[in-house]
């Protein structure tokens, strides 16, 4: 018999001794329904998890406010973008942007957001040819441009909205601030394996 | 992983007398218990939200073989392959046939309890295949060659400078003390090892069976290198873990996070569905999940079930005296605290686990904290009946037990021998009241006084009362 036919064996078994009825009635419970503003909720959260949020301007000049906060931070004018954002007007703000997956080497990333959840103020990240993971990823600093109709009150509404527009990607991914551990003392460290700071630009359309 | 639980007196000794260890679990408990305190604040309504989350785990477990028939599908319709294990040898057998298949010769490995339980490390080096431990907390643990001591946060047992002087010696590096330092220290001796990995190794949280996807949350981001960049990724899980819907999940996520650190939600949460798809510039090539069973099975239908909603966030080792005492090394297997003293016995054995049904003051506060309800206390008490009725416990205290189990069920010599007792208690209390020594009684008595009771019992205070 192989491990599979032992393991539902058992489980059948198992399942056959229980009483029934044991089973805890479904309860009327559904997600918080967020209270007050969306994008005031969203930039407090992401603030307070160590995301700084800037905007919302209009798309046009967001290149001109990530251009402002790399000067400010002195960090390279030099970044990778999703592809899917390749026809932003980079240059213009003096970026020097390749649309590309990240490699190890590269230091700034720039992603847009499938969307943004206000109650924890989290980025959702799908991967795909035009988005890849390893941008919000690999690079040191995380730059996320995103529509402030893409924010959305919970992460269930995120599913709502991923099951409306597409397939299920192969990585879902949901960054809520700079990467951090607090494995040496519980005391909390910005920056372990992921991105040291990550910026949203918030944009009106 | 070999059991060390019958040891547990003698370890739990060694960690009251290591005043390290004392200060550091100090520093555990002020952090984590006022941070959930804090973060459940948060909640609209952390009842409601812990009954929903109960609910749905109990679901899952009572048609666990339809859930899990339901997520293999879905992974394979997604181009992923599943592998089931029945114990912990099956697992490491299945992973080491993965990696001969795909010619992996080293391993990076996000934090994984499973992969703890079934010694996949020692299993992989056998094989001649390196793996490194990406989680900070675990990589320290592999440069020194140590357990983890929480399931959390597993390096809660070393201070800074223990780190410092274990980095100095095996980076070869300068020295340095600084929290921030050390952290990016690791990161640099650690990102080539992600890029050269020909397979990440990881838990998962949860699994959902309607997409087929590995959920799993990290801070560091370890988790997301993993499953990122090699060309291999595989999930080694137990089979309890699987949710039904991504909303479920949504749901529970509200409560794994604040229960276990306080955060509102982990920096990351990475919902993993499959290989690399057909235009995919990033992504592993294969995806392969291996189920383990160890000894979960077992629990259905049992009075222990309930243990199998755990999600592992480790509220219940955080909020008990007796973890916040001995810390995780005493419980002697890879899962501490309440949690692990009914897994631990439930997963590999009664008789070589016989203190830690024991090792609790049944004070609740492990059940108060359960995001999932599991009724703690409850279980440790099976279990102690369990090593009463297979006659595990020591002649003594069966001897002492059966004794009291007659007196107590004769009431007249039940009240003769209180009345006896009282009237002699109260001259061991001398004037003061207080008893500090008693034949048979100085281990409990050693660090406490016991008030000495009136020299009348209740029942006769309550006749002369009755009486005109």
């Amino acid at each position: 018999m192989s491990d599979r036919d032992v393991i539902f064996e058992r489980l059948r078994a198992g399942l056959l001794r229980r009483r029934p009825g044991a089973d805890l009635a479904p309860t009327d419970w559904s997600a918080p329904r967020s209270s007050g503003e969306l994008t005031a909720r969203f930039r407090q959260q992401a603030t307070r998890l160590a995301s700084a949020v800037v905007g919302p301007f209009a798309a046009v000049a967001a290149p001109a406010a990530i251009a402002e906060y790399l000067n400010h931070e002195r960090l390279p004018r030099t970044a990778v973008c999703w592809p899917a954002l390749a026809d932003r007007d980079w240059a213009m703000a003096g970026l020097r942007v390749e649309a590309r997956a990240a490699t190890a080497t590269d230091l700034v990333g720039i992603t847009g957001a499938f969307c943004a959840i206000a109650e924890t103020g989290t980025l959702m990240l799908l991967s795909g040819p035009e988005t890849p993971a390893t941008v919000s990823l690999l690079p040191e600093t995380h730059i996320a441009v995103v529509p402030v109709a893409h924010i959305v009150a919970t992460m269930e509404d995120g599913w709502t909205r991923l099951r409306a527009h597409s397939t299920m990607p192969r990585a879902v991914n949901f960054v809520s601030g700079p990467s951090r551990t607090a494995d040496i003392e519980q005391t909390v460290t910005l920056g372990a394996h992921g991105p040291y700071r990550v910026l949203i630009v918030l944009t009106t359309d | 992983m070999e059991v060390t639980s019958m040891r547990f007196v003698r370890q739990a000794h060694a960690s009251l007398t290591n005043p390290g260890l004392q200060h550091a679990l100090g520093r555990l408990q002020a952090k984590f218990v006022s941070a959930r305190a804090d973060a459940i604040a948060e909640l609209d309504d952390f009842e409601a939200t812990r009954r929903a989350a109960t609910a749905v785990r109990a679901r899952v477990i009572a048609g666990l073989d339809e859930w899990l028939e339901r997520f293999e599908a879905a992974v394979r319709a997604n181009g992923g392959e599943v592998h089931w294990a029945v114990d912990a040898q099956a697992a490491q057998r299945e992973l080491v046939a993965i990696a001969r298949r795909h010619g992996v010769r080293k391993v990076a490995k996000s934090k994984s309890m499973a992969t703890e339980e079934c010694a996949i490390n020692e299993a992989l080096a056998a094989a001649g295949i390196d793996v490194i431990e990406t989680d900070l907390g675990e990589y320290i643990l592999q440069l020194a060659n140590e357990r983890p001591s929480h399931i959390v946060a597993p390096v809660v047992h070393k201070n800074k400078e223990e780190v410092a002087d274990l980095f100095a010696d095996r980076h070869q590096r300068a020295r340095q003390t600084d929290i921030a330092a050390l952290c990016r220290e690791a990161r640099e001796m650690l990102r080539p090892q992600f890029l050269s990995a020909d397979m990440g190794l990881s838990g998962a949280n949860f699994l959902v069976a309607e997409t087929g996807s590995a959920l799993i949350v990290t801070n560091e981001g370890n988790g997301r290198l993993v499953t990122t960049l090699p060309r291999v990724h595989v999930v080694l899980v137990g089979i309890e873990k699987v949710v039904p819907t991504l909303e479920d999940a949504a749901l529970l996520l509200r409560l794994l996070p604040r229960s276990a650190t306080g955060q509102s939600i982990t920096n990351y949460v990475s919902v993993l569905t499959g290989p690399r798809r057909s235009g995919d510039p990033d992504g592993p090539e294969h995806f392969h999940v291996i189920l383990v069973d160890n000894g979960r099975s077992r629990l259905l239908g049992d009075e222990l079930e309930p243990m199998l909603r755990c999600i592992r966030c480790g509220a219940c080792m955080n909020h008990c005296p007796v973890y916040q005492a001995i810390g995780g090394h005493p419980y002697g297997w890879v899962y501490p605290g309440p949690m692990g003293s009914v897994l631990t016995p439930s997963l590999v054995g009664l008789a070589d686990t016989l203190d830690l049904p024991n090792a609790s003051t049944l004070c609740g506060a492990c059940s108060v904290v359960c995001p999932v309800s599991i009724p703690l206390p409850d279980l440790l008490r099976t279990l102690r009946t369990r090593q009463w009725q297979q006659r595990l416990r020591s002649r003594r205290e069966r001897l002492a037990l059966t004794l009291w189990a007659f007196v107590a069920h004769h009431p007249r010599l039940y009240r003769f021998a209180t009345a006896v007792l009282a009237r002699v208690l109260r001259v061991f209390g001398g004037r003061r009241g207080l008893i500090r020594w008693l034949p048979l009684g100085r281990g409990w008595l050693q660090g406490r006084d016991l008030p000495a009771p009136q020299s009348r019992t209740f029942l006769e205070l309550y006749r002369k009362q009755q009486s005109p």
